[in-house]
């Protein structure tokens, strides 16, 4: 038996819709989760919200608690004014929050270890920040650019360098939840693959295999951990992100 | 007191006790709205995602290493970019490769907390409105 750890990460063409030269557009594994995803997100807010009690149920308080978490976090970043990209800012936490969870869920697949899932994400996110920004400040923008009580003559150097860190964002923002997940559970299969190969060797093996099997025990936990923080370290950093289109170097 | 108004059961004496609760709530949510405003400011005053960071070492280095890439990444590509248009190879790439070195540490050096971001001293929302 071979164990193949990058097998689980294969987009599988599920119902082929059309062909442009030759290259085909199908309705494919990954979108099919990322549809899950969406609509439970809306089956649980819409769920939660029903039956609008003062005291909330279970579900309403998970609800009110996920409200509360990215209201904070965003006000606590971008101040009050940030609040309009709220919802926004909700459902990128929401959609990536449950895309990373789902895909702990054995058999299942992780639309977030897909790198050109996080890179729209990310992309769009400085798209928003970019437009907004200057149809906000118009041309003060800039001055995201330009920081102050820096020296004249080293003054161009800089600005060179403040816009690649600039543009360096979507893709270290991208780069950081794809590459944990992925990370993440390529480290898994892996390990679940020792358990499997030291219990073929017999009665030895199977003491051999009990060590992987506790490690792989604490991955899961782990990953669940990194799961959540990651869809936190995602919104907070849009949050950071919009700052600074909102108010772009005082 | 609120006994002996509620025993007789006046319309007229009800009904100023509901524009007195009315006005009560709305001051209370007067105040709330202040206070909520004056309480948001100051977390954000430790330089941002300080505590998605500190929360796992397992993350912190991974923000750190995919800033430094995002930077270098950047410089390779713009100086590609530079030099196919301008036609001034491998120049461009050159010195963007280098600059974008640069990018990538001052990035990490700013979600390490070590520098402050682009907006000294004016990204803490304390100072505004």
């Amino acid at each position: 038996m071979t164990i193949d750890p990058i097998h689980q990460f294969r987009i599988q063409n599920l119902v082929p819709i059309f062909t442009i030269h030759g290259h085909q557009f199908a309705f494919t594994n990954s979108a099919l989760f990322m549809l899950i995803i969406v609509v439970l997100v809306s089956a649980l807010l819409i769920g939660a919200t029903l039956p609008r009690a003062v005291v909330p149920g279970r579900l309403q308080s998970v609800a009110e608690m996920s409200y509360e978490f990215v209201a904070n976090m965003l006000r606590s970043t971008a101040g009050n004014e940030g609040m309009k990209f709220f919802p926004f800012v909700f459902t990128l936490f929401m959609f990536v929050l449950v895309a990373n969870m789902i895909g702990l869920i054995p058999y299942s697949f992780t639309v977030t270890s897909q790198l050109i899932v996080t890179a729209s994400l990310a992309l769009l996110v400085f798209v928003i920040v970019v437009g907004y920004g200057f149809w906000r400040n118009g041309f003060r923008f800039l001055n995201l650019f330009v920081p102050k009580g820096v020296p004249i003559y080293i003054l161009p150097a800089i600005v060179v360098i403040e816009i690649l860190s600039f543009l360096s964002r979507p893709i270290s923002h991208s780069v950081r939840l794809f590459a944990n997940m992925l990370a993440g559970h390529i480290t898994l299969q892996v390990f679940a693959g020792f358990i499997i190969m030291l219990a073929g060797f017999g009665v030895v093996g199977w003491f051999g295999a009990a060590l992987p099997l506790i490690l792989v025990i604490m991955l899961t936990a782990l990953e669940f951990l990194v799961a959540f923080l990651q869809a936190y370290v995602f919104a907070i950093l849009t949050c950071i992100y919009l700052n600074d289109a909102i108010h772009p170097g005082h | 007191m609120s006994d002996g108004t509620r025993e007789n059961g006046d319309r007229d004496k009800a009904h100023t006790d509901e524009a007195a609760l009315s006005a009560r709530l709305q001051r209370l949510g007067e105040g709330l709205g202040q206070a909520r405003g004056r309480a948001a400011p100051p977390p954000s005053e430790d330089p941002g995602g300080d505590r998605a960071t500190t929360a796992s070492g397992y993350a912190r280095g991974f923000r750190l290493s995919s800033e430094l890439v995002g930077g270098v990444l950047v410089g390779a590509g713009l100086g590609w970019l530079i030099d196919r248009l301008l036609g001034i190879s491998p120049w461009g790439f050159i010195v963007f490769l280098l600059l974008g070195f640069v990018a990538g540490v001052l990035n990490v050096m700013r979600s390490a907390g070590v520098v402050p971001g682009p907006t000294p001293g004016g990204d803490l929302p304390g100072n505004r409105e």
